[in-house]
């Protein structure tokens, strides 16, 4: 389906009467956190533009905007971590707060975070990582780690967050993960913030999250607004900011784009607002053409929860995963890659069949398979290091002369994938860490891509990309499997799956439980058979074939 | 996306930064000044082509320890015991050539065979038993210095074959003994392989992201294997020319080149391609300090002022290329 946006004017402020156009509960009532002029260059580049926003009390308030217009930025600098241009000032329920923000002052004030890369130590337990904002700004020196436990347990019970604390984050998949830094956040607020009071900033908490763990979060923010706390939340799910926000502003290249009320503003005025042109939507064809040959046949794979796992693709097919998360279909493409210890199973490929638990990567690529993780920093790319040096990794062998390697052959390369692919900023040079995130993830696709794999297999590849740039990286996908690159995706993100799959594999305690071919792949249908397979999910269901020809 | 795209078509235009180019030759710039300095206080001893020639020559040693240093370091490894696999090294050959009497050619290559045999343990215990390498070099490193001290009866070693002086530092090109050109062709050696194979690559996503590296197709292990084996031959390698330049191994002094060598790898890392180790830097770095040393002790300072100077320069230089990349945190590898 192709849907066009209109050229409308975005929906009109209904605070514009007002003197200042804020949602006031009562009059002369002051913003939660008033933000003035907030500007910031790196190198040369403006990244902020005289940024105002102003949050009420008791206001959840969205913040979007495409990949790289400053989202992440504008929050870090209301942290502390980066120093604004001269000219900023930030007034928080009306008196006057230092900017640049001493580090740890923020919190004092009652605004806690949970930061894009959530701000968590991997190799540290989940009990450590819970205390560690107390420990880096207090002095304490008889930490009593029964206590500490004790009161960990409480406040997992309270949140219904099921993870153990002595656990090592390292250890938990991103999802926990998610969890354990909302709820540090949640806590700090409740118990640094005075009464009806506290700033809860959330930078692009969900993606990480199953559906349920959405809804999850999304009562805990009503919870806490209820109170008179105020929330921004980052996303890039317009649905989602539409369900949970009062108001939203929409930054666009760093500037103000425009602050609309969500109720009032349909999904393409938002965007409208965050691209600044019109978007259409990718949508697959959804039908492949018979008869394609099978280009991977996986046998009898058990990875963890994956029990017994069976499929083909075809060449040039696009098949989904999906499931619950903890139903393992995440683990299946950890499994065939050899990413993962103990999978077993076999995977038959190019006419040779490969034992999954002799798998390791460098052996899965020789065989023509490619793997994406989903964690972007830790898994697939290196944030020390160029843009140039991440996707060039896989293809050096391409680019070896007489003299050695050619730099200037490789930046002229990964120039024209920046292109291609849509890279901001398209700078080679560039490390990768200094990207945001959807660009980043655009980088490590390509990285990928550019090596033309018998089977490239995707864990939640469009975490975090924004609206505009998912075309892009759907259209390149769809490039790519019409070349005959069989792609498996793995995601719980219906939309997403609805737009992309030739067919979609449903999880289930394990087991695939449910196959999806054709028209019947729609976001509604894939949601409904996800839960309906969690509901009755027993030893032996039988796998439920739909198919709408 | 918006229409606009403002991107130029060409490559990294060659815009010249300077802040980035302040940075990349800011140690050399020091060492040229520090050079002058010492040129003009001392015109009769510091610049003339007898001290500038020694100084190149002799401190080949501390060029090829600290290149050997810097290959782990890329690969996120630490090898504290080059030091002493050097002294080993050179101990091997002396007693193997003066007290053996094995022809020269045969000594050499067994005190290249140590440094290998180094390398392989301190892969094995850091490798099979996931023991940091830290911990592994540094008590394979004093394990090393015993059993030198025990192989020499605790005593220095002299009557090498002279034809070893001959080779390193008795003949002279150019006015300049031997060594030099030789620290100058590892440089080179490593200088390529780090920025032009695909080795290099791998070594520095390695160092950078295992995890990473593993699931790019690296073979993480494989890698580091072969990086802490080069650096306990190159060590080792350091350790003939050490003999050679003083034409006898003695138990100790080679020990004394640890932390000069780590001073200059780190140094080296804020040259030339800041933040990352890198062979040219290092050369420049070794070079930086041994002017400062030499000339200081020309001016008659006490010896304690050596140490001053090693830390001191090792923390002002890192200081001021943060304060030129306007300190921004970095990772250095
Ligand atoms: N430390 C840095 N040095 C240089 N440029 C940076 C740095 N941090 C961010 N940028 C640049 O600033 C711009 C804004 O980045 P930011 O992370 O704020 O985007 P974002 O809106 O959060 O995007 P996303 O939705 O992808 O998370 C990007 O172009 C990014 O490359
Ligand atoms: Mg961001």
């Amino acid at each position: 389906m192709t849907r066009s946006v209109k050229t409308s004017k975005p929906a009109s402020d209904p605070f514009a009467g007002l003197k200042d156009g804020l949602p006031r509960r009562t009059p002369g009532e002051a913003p939660a956190l008033y933000a003035r002029h907030v500007s910031k260059i790196f190198g040369t580049t403006k990244v902020l533009d005289d940024v105002t926003l102003a949050v009420m009390p008791g206001e959840v308030h969205g913040l979007l905007g495409a990949n790289g217009s400053g989202k992440s930025t504008f929050i870090k600098t209301i942290a502390g971590l980066h120093d604004p241009e001269p000219g900023a000032d930030l007034i928080l329920y009306g008196e006057g707060a230092p900017l640049p923000m001493p580090a740890g002052s923020a919190r004092r004030l009652g605004i806690s975070f949970v930061h894009q890369h959530l701000a968590l130590m991997p190799s540290l337990t989940v009990l450590e990582n819970m205390l560690l904002n107390d420990l880096a700004v207090e002095q304490n020196w008889n930490i009593r780690w029964g206590t500490a436990r004790r009161q960990v347990a409480e406040t997992f019970e309270r949140f219904d967050i099921h993870i153990d604390p002595m656990t090592r984050v390292a250890d938990l998949p991103q999802a926990d993960r998610a969890l354990i830094a909302i709820c540090r956040a949640f806590e700090e607020v409740r118990v640094n913030a005075g009464a009806g009071r506290g700033i809860l900033i959330l930078d692009e908490p969900t993606p990480f999250l199953p559906k349920s763990g959405v809804d999850q979060l999304f009562s805990l923010i009503r919870g806490v607004v209820a109170d008179g706390a105020s929330v921004i939340l980052v996303a890039h799910d317009i649905d989602e900011i539409r369900e949970i926000t009062d108001r939203a502003t929409i930054l666009r290249d760093g500037k103000l784009a425009g602050t609309v009320t969500s109720s009032e503003a349909s999904q393409e005025d938002f965007i409208e607002l965050i691209v600044g042109e019109k978007v259409t939507m990718f949508q697959s064809a959804r039908t492949l053409a018979a008869d394609k040959p099978v280009t991977a046949s996986v046998r009898r794979l058990n990875a963890e929860v994956a029990r017994d796992v069976s499929f083909d693709i075809r060449e040039g097919e696009i098949l989904g995963l999906t499931g619950l998360i903890g139903s393992g279909f995440n683990r299946v493409p950890d499994a065939i890659f050899g990413a993962m210890k103990g999978a077993t199973g076999a995977v038959e490929i190019g006419g040779k069949s490969l034992d999954l638990g002799h798998m390791h990567p460098a052996r899965a690529m020789d065989n023509g398979i490619a793997f994406l993780p989903s964690d972007r920093l830790g898994k697939a790319g290196v944030g020390s290091l160029s843009i140039a040096e991440n996707m060039a990794l896989p293809v050096m062998g391409d680019f070896r002369s007489l003299l050695g390697i050619d730099w200037q052959k490789i930046h002229a390369h990964v120039f024209e994938l920046g292109r291609k692919y849509d890279i901001r900023p398209n700078r080679p040079g560039q490390a990768l860490s200094s990207l945001s995130g959807g660009n980043a993830q655009k980088v490590l696709m390509a990285k990928w891509l550019q090596t033309g794999p018998k089977l490239l297999m995707l864990d939640e590849p469009t975490q975090g990309v924004d609206v505009g740039a998912r075309q892009k990286l759907f259209q390149a996908l769809d490039e790519a499997s019409r070349k005959g690159t069989s792609v498996l995706v793995a995601s719980t993100d219906a939309e997403q799956l609805a737009q992309i799959c030739h067919r979609v594999l449903v999880f289930s305690k394990g087991h695939v439980v449910s196959e999806l071919t054709g028209a019947a792949i729609t976001k509604d249908n894939i949601s409904q058979e996800t839960l309906r397979a969690h509901g009755d999910a027993g030893e032996t269901v039988p796998t439920r074939t739909q198919e709408v020809a | 996306m918006t229409a606009q795209n403002t991107d130029m078509p060409v490559v990294d235009a060659p815009r010249i930064n300077i802040a980035e180019v302040a940075e990349k030759y800011a140690l050399v710039a020091a060492l040229v000044v520090l050079f002058g300095i010492f040129a003009m206080l001392l015109p009769n001893t510091f610049f003339t082509w007898a001290n500038v020639s020694t100084m190149l020559g002799s401190q080949s040693v501390l060029v090829f320890l600290t290149l050997a240093l810097i290959i782990p370091l890329t690969s996120g490894d630490f090898d504290l015991s080059v030091a002493a696999t050097l002294t080993i090294s050179a101990m091997t050959l002396a007693v193997l050539n003066a007290r053996l009497g094995v022809a020269l050619p045969l000594a050499m290559l067994g005190a290249f065979a140590v440094g290998g045999i180094v390398g392989v343990l301190n892969a094995f215990f850091i490798l099979y038993f996931r023991i940091p390498s830290l911990i592994v070099t540094l008590g394979i490193g004093t394990f090393l210095n015993g059993l030198t001290l025990w192989m020499s009866n605790s005593a220095t070693i002299g009557g090498i074959d002279f034809a070893l002086v001959m080779g390193v530092v008795g003949t002279r090109l150019f006015g300049i003994p031997l060594a030099f050109y030789y620290a100058i062709l590892m440089a080179a050696v490593i200088w390529y392989v780090f920025g032009y194979t695909s080795v290099g690559r791998r070594l520095l996503f390695v160092g950078r992201g295992r995890e990473v590296a593993r699931l790019s197709g690296i073979q993480v292990d494989r890698v580091r294997f072969f990086s802490l084996l080069s650096s306990s031959l190159i060590a080792a390698l350091a350790g003939i020319l050490y003999a050679g330049t003083i034409g006898a191994a003695d138990p100790n002094s080679g020990n004394t080149f640890l932390l000069p060598a780590f001073a200059a790898a780190f140094l080296g890392a804020t040259a030339i391609t800041p933040g990352r180790f890198n062979p040219v830097g290092s050369v420049v770095a070794v070079y930086f300090i041994v002017i400062g040393i030499t000339g200081l002790t020309m001016l008659g300072i006490q010896s304690f002022v050596q140490n001053l100077f090693y830390g001191g320069a090792l923390v002002l230089a890192v200081a001021l290329s943060q304060l030129v990349r306007k300190r921004e945190e970095q990772q250095v590898g």
